[in-house]
């Protein structure tokens, strides 16, 4: 068990700087998950923590040492990976105590581990099977039975679920984060699936081109992106953007978003976007929940405007509605049973309680 | 080939109805069809290799004047002869240590190639497998003059050293060194380029994963790399024993045999009692003793490589 700290750590490929300086730190039992898209630098910065990759700046601490220099074997991590990496040759209790017999621990003690983490993944009457024999699951299963017999002191998942089926994946996703529950040991969890991080994480960091873009836990990426990037990579189907300005009307604060569409801000919102400038180029960020089918009375901050869909996706307990909005496309979750259909005219309505406001040029949320 | 087989089933359709339809049956049968495809190939392995093979027993049971049927006779002869017996030994002295020397070097030298950054691989990979390349006849010449007692290179640098000089192909024990030597520098880049493909489908993550469960490189080598090589590693150490018992330029060309018949290997012996010697069966005999040998050695190791196919 250990906490983990990452410090201004650079990876540099030749001219390429894939990982620009993070700062990153993980407290002990912690659960955390890189997300971003593919190319970000999380399984670089997963694969520096592990020490298979050097760090060209910076440095890495496992358990308050410096770990920069220190071999993988000596950093006290288990590692769980894309493709499982299990020995072929050797049956899943080889696979699963090979590392405590290179540390010639004694034969009862592995047994007993053994017996242990086959019990807690469910894979007991596979234990004299080949990997070969194996399904991807079960691969999976004991791919994490070999991480989790070594008792380290950090775990860390290289995308473990991505060669899975999505039934499967779902399973295992709480099968992990069963895990999780019972051994409490460091994780650090790389994913480019936010579904994923978002379920399993306490904390989540969101990562793109080698920056880390937001650390946060799941509900405050959700609910407070700091930046479009996030707003935008968070969330499923994505936040919707419309290019918007303020405007003042009759002393009140007003979002413009076209020539016809103009809405008025609710109190507290206004309050908070008083002071921006009224020139400024913006973007109104609406997740699609917040864009639903017009109420019958009026509600405070719930503006009602007219729209043509152009496709409509029925998912059993809501439809997704897609419409053009001069330009942008929006979507939006309506009830069912609300009439939507594809081309159709729909009178729909906007919750700006939970509107978000960002520039456009810097993507900043403000 | 479809064709021929398809056209001659017309030129059949012309003859009785019966015999049509028999044929045309015959010919629907894929198994059939595919047999008359690989048909020119089987007879050219049976021109080439059945044919002399059988040749070479019937051979083998004649006396030397090629007159008379002596049945076993030459082999019983043979095993009387102290030369035969350390052809015996000589012959497996030289392939077993030329290819347990062959393995090694080509796996230590195929694991440098291997950490070769990728764009000076192809050069490497390239120089290293000259020695294969050049035909055996003319390399070991060149390796007969750097054996030279007098003039050769190498006595002239150990004198240098004021060691020597080597009788490297006069003496019974340097001249055995010397045509294993040779072999081993000739056969070793094969080694090399088939192990180098082995260790190219190893998965990269697996030595993560072993680096992580703790194994240093030794243990890496020992707990992954070769058990991931392991058909590899047999079918070319099959392959290669055939090849080096079966050997004949080098020792030919470097020690004919001697000295006083000490570097004789089978196919050596048999050409010096067989053509040399004009006793073409005892000859014959000599070069047959390969086989159950061989065959022995070939059952051991694809046995064991169709047990462990599945595995992987």
């Amino acid at each position: 068990m250990a906490d983990v700290s990452l410090r201004k750590v650079v990876k540099r490929y030749d001219e390429v700087e894939a990982v620009r300086g993070i700062d990153l730190d993980i407290a002990d039992h912690e659960f955390v998950v890189l997300v971003g898209p593919s190319g970000c630098g999380k399984s670089t910065t997963l694969r520096m923590i592990a020490g298979l990759e050097d760090i060209s700046d910076g440095d890495i601490m496992i358990g308050g040492d410096v770990v920069n220099d220190v071999p993988p074997k000596d950093r006290d991590i288990a590692m769980v990976f894309q493709n499982y990496a299990l020995y072929p040759h050797m049956t899943v209790a080889e696979n699963m105590s090979f590392g405590l017999r290179l540390k010639h621990y004694p034969k009862a003690e592995i047994k007993s581990r053994v017996t242990e983490a086959a019990r807690m993944l469910d894979i007991t009457d596979l234990i004299d099977r080949k990997p070969k024999q194996l399904s991807g699951g079960q691969r999976q299963r004991v791919a994490m039975g070999r991480a989790i017999v070594r008792n380290p002191k950090v775990f860390l998942f290289d995308e473990p679920l991505s060669n899975l089926d999505a039934k499967l994946r779902v399973q295992m996703r709480i099968e992990i984060k069963k895990v999780h529950q019972k051994v409490c040991t460091t994780t650090v969890y790389v994913t480019h699936d936010q579904v994923e991080a978002m379920t399993l994480a306490d904390r989540v960091v969101v990562m793109n081109h080698g920056r880390i873009e937001q650390i946060g836990t799941p509900n405050e990426l959700y609910h407070k992106p700091a930046t479009r990037f996030v707003a935008s990579f968070i969330g499923s189907p994505a936040m919707n953007f419309v290019p918007c300005r303020l405007e003042d009307v009759g002393g009140k604060l007003n979002v413009r978003l076209t020539d016809r569409l103009s809405f008025p801000l609710p109190p507290a919102r206004a309050a908070r976007y008083q002071g921006l400038s009224r020139t400024d180029k913006l973007l109104l960020g609406l997740r699609p929940e917040h864009v639903m089918e017009a109420r019958p009375h009026a509600e405070p901050g719930i503006e009602p405007f007219d729209a043509v869909l152009d496709v409509t996706e029925p998912m059993g307990m809501e439809t997704l509605v897609y419409f053009t909005l001069e330009g942008s496309q929006l979507c939006g979750r309506v009830n069912p049973n609300a009439g939507a259909q594809d081309g159709s005219p729909l009178r729909l309505a906007v919750d700006l309680n939970n509107m978000h406001l960002l520039n456009e040029v810097t993507g900043a949320v403000l | 080939m479809v064709d021929v087989a398809f056209q001659s089933s017309r030129t059949a359709a012309a003859q009785t109805g019966r015999r049509r339809a028999g044929l045309r049956n015959a010919l629907r049968r894929k198994s059939m069809s595919a047999f008359l495809m690989t048909l020119p190939l089987i007879l050219l392995i049976a021109v080439l290799v059945i044919y002399p093979a059988l040749y070479s027993l019937h051979l083998a049971t004649l006396n030397k004047a090629m007159t008379k049927f002596v049945g076993f006779g030459n082999f019983e002869f043979l095993f009387k002869r102290e030369t035969f017996w350390l052809v015996v030994k000589q012959s497996c002295i030289f392939a077993i240590s030329a290819v347990v020397f062959k393995a090694l070097i080509g796996f230590i030298v195929a694991h440098f190639v291997h950490n070769v950054p990728a764009n000076k691989q192809r050069k490497w990979r390239g120089m290293l497998l000259v020695p294969w390349v050049i035909p055996p006849a003319m390399s070991t010449l060149a390796w007969l003059w750097l054996f030279d007692p007098s003039y050769s290179a190498f006595n002239y640098t150990l004198a240098f050293f004021g060691l020597g000089p080597i009788p490297w192909t006069g003496d019974a024990m340097w001249a055995r060194f010397s045509v294993i030597l040779v072999n081993v520098w000739y056969g070793a880049p094969f080694f090399m380029i088939m192990y180098l493909a082995a260790l190219k489908s190893v998965p990269e993550q697996l030595y993560e994963a072993a680096a992580i469960d703790g194994a240093n490189w030794w243990q890496r080598i020992w707990y992954v790399t070769l058990p991931m090589m392991r058909n590899i590693i047999a079918i070319t150490t099959l392959f290669s024993l055939i090849v080096t018992f079966a050997n004949f330029d080098i020792v030919r060309i470097l020690t004919a045999g001697g000295p006083l018949d000490h570097t004789h290997i089978f196919a050596t012996w048999a050409f010096r009692v067989g053509i040399e010697g004009s006793d073409i069966p005892l000859g014959a005999s000599v070069s047959l003793f390969m086989v159950p040998i061989l065959a022995v050695a070939a059952i051991f190791i694809l046995r064991d490589i169709t047990k462990r196919g599945n595995e992987s």
